[in-house]
């Protein structure tokens, strides 16, 4: 039994030499590079942070150094489950509150959409919105990425639930709360609206705190 | 020993006679997936050149260790850890792309073009004719994948590598850079190919 044994490990000595080598060598990589790849990943979501919160004309003013950017995660427990929304106070160098952005993270048509969502100070406005990652069926689905379609977010009023229509042409067209779906892709609009109204719902509470505090510093100061 | 090919020989092979993809018809889950635009096409066949070189040297330098029952427990070891470094390398260093190839780079560790070479070359013969057959290999495969790329990105989109080469008037066929698009593409080359071979092999006889 111990000789069979001993045959089969000595049989093995190639493998495990490689395995033993190879994890070394891929643990190695992984401390240099992970360092980069992270930053990649935080880098993509800074850069986007300025023109979620700004208007367009403010946003070419103002370059995201300008920007005291501090993040923080709201954690909601729903259905006993926990939901952590990382989010990101967006301060002016005045130290006046900009917004906040958020980043969301749901099912898609294909595969998991992640999104950046920006608010105003207090969360009762959606002043941006842009899709980090997904998988959508280009040319359909992936239309999600279009500014022009992202763009029906932006000043939606946070208090109503955002739905998803077929065509606002016509006398709805002022009306808030409607999305235009993409045809071909409902699945995809839906989806994208879906997060948002789910999003907001769940950190608009959270987000006043912070509000609240600073108002109070603002009247100290007054 | 004797009849082994050479280098010379396995490298041109590699290009046109064997190539992996019309010829061989190996590796076609990223000559499917990510062959809707040159860019991804030709990451992709950069990422599996340095996995098949590396792998095909390692492979070749152990291989009067190799156990022939443990052979492919060590071929599959060697691929894994390259296309690891690989795939962090492209996300640290392209992370875009690595995003817009998103698994199918890890999936290399599955495409068969090259625990095919490993058996096939490099458990057989030395390490400069198994790098000569990487390198061949990897060219054809490249050759391949930008060729079916090229046809899917301007039916497409009307562009090449991202510059607009067909008028503005074409009306792009989504269907092309859609997965049916792929299928039908690769499906046409390929009988393309065996024509082209067949009327030469009429002529020389």
């Amino acid at each position: 039994m111990t000789n069979f044994r001993n045959n089969n490990l000595a049989q093995a000595w190639l493998v495990l030499v490689i395995a033993t080598v190879f994890g070394t060598a891929l643990a190695g990589i992984q401390i240099k590079l992970n360092p980069v790849i992270e930053a990649n990943k935080i880098r993509e979501t800074m850069e986007k942070i300025p023109s979620l919160i700004l208007d367009p004309s403010q946003a070419a003013d103002i370059k995201s150094h300008d920007l005291v950017i501090q993040s923080r995660v709201i954690e909601i427990e729903k259905n006993g489950i926990s939901k952590f929304y990382p989010v990101y106070d967006v301060h002016l160098k005045d130290g006046s509150l900009a917004g906040h952005v958020t980043k969301a993270k749901g099912q898609g048509y294909a595969d998991k959409i992640e999104l950046l969502i920006g608010l105003d100070a207090g969360g009762n406005a959606i002043t941006g919105l842009f899709i980090l990652d997904q998988k959508e069926t280009p040319g359909l689905g992936n239309r999600i990425l279009e500014k022009p379609w992202r763009d029906q977010f932006v000043d939606q009023p946070s208090g109503t639930t955002l739905v998803v229509v077929k065509s606002k042409t016509g006398p709805n067209n002022e009306i808030d709360g409607m999305i235009d779906g993409i045809s071909g892709a409902t699945i995809s609009s839906r989806s994208v609206t879906s997060i948002v109204n789910t999003t907001i719902a769940d950190i608009r509470p959270r987000l006043l705190p912070i509000i609240k505090k600073e108002n109070i510093i603002r009247q100290e100061n007054e | 020993m004797a009849d082994q090919p050479t280098a010379f020989e396995r490298f041109v092979q590699g290009i046109l006679p064997e190539n992996p993809v019309y010829r061989q018809l190996l590796g076609l889950c990223p000559t499917l997936a990510v062959t809707n635009g040159m860019k991804p096409a030709l990451t992709m066949a950069c990422s599996v050149a340095f996995v098949l070189l590396c792998a095909n040297i390692v492979i070749s330098l152990i291989r009067d260790l190799l156990k022939p029952h443990l052979r492919i427990v060590v071929f599959t070891l060697t691929i894994a850890t390259f296309v690891t470094i690989a795939d962090r390398f492209l996300a640290a260093y392209l992370f875009q792309m690595s995003k817009t190839l998103g698994p199918y780079i890890p999936l290399i560790i599955v495409n068969c073009l090259i625990i095919c070479r490993c058996e096939v070359c490099a458990s057989k013969q030395s390490v400069f004719t198994a790098a000569a057959d990487a390198i061949g290999q990897a060219i054809g495969f490249g050759l391949a994948l930008s060729s079916i790329a090229a046809v899917r990105e301007i039916l497409g989109t009307g562009m090449f590598f991202g510059m607009r080469v067909l008028p503005e008037v074409w009306p792009d066929w989504v269907i092309m850079v859609l997965p049916p698009g792929a299928f039908l593409t690769l499906g046409l080359l390929l009988g393309l190919v065996n024509w082209v071979g067949i009327i030469k092999s009429r002529r020389s006889s």
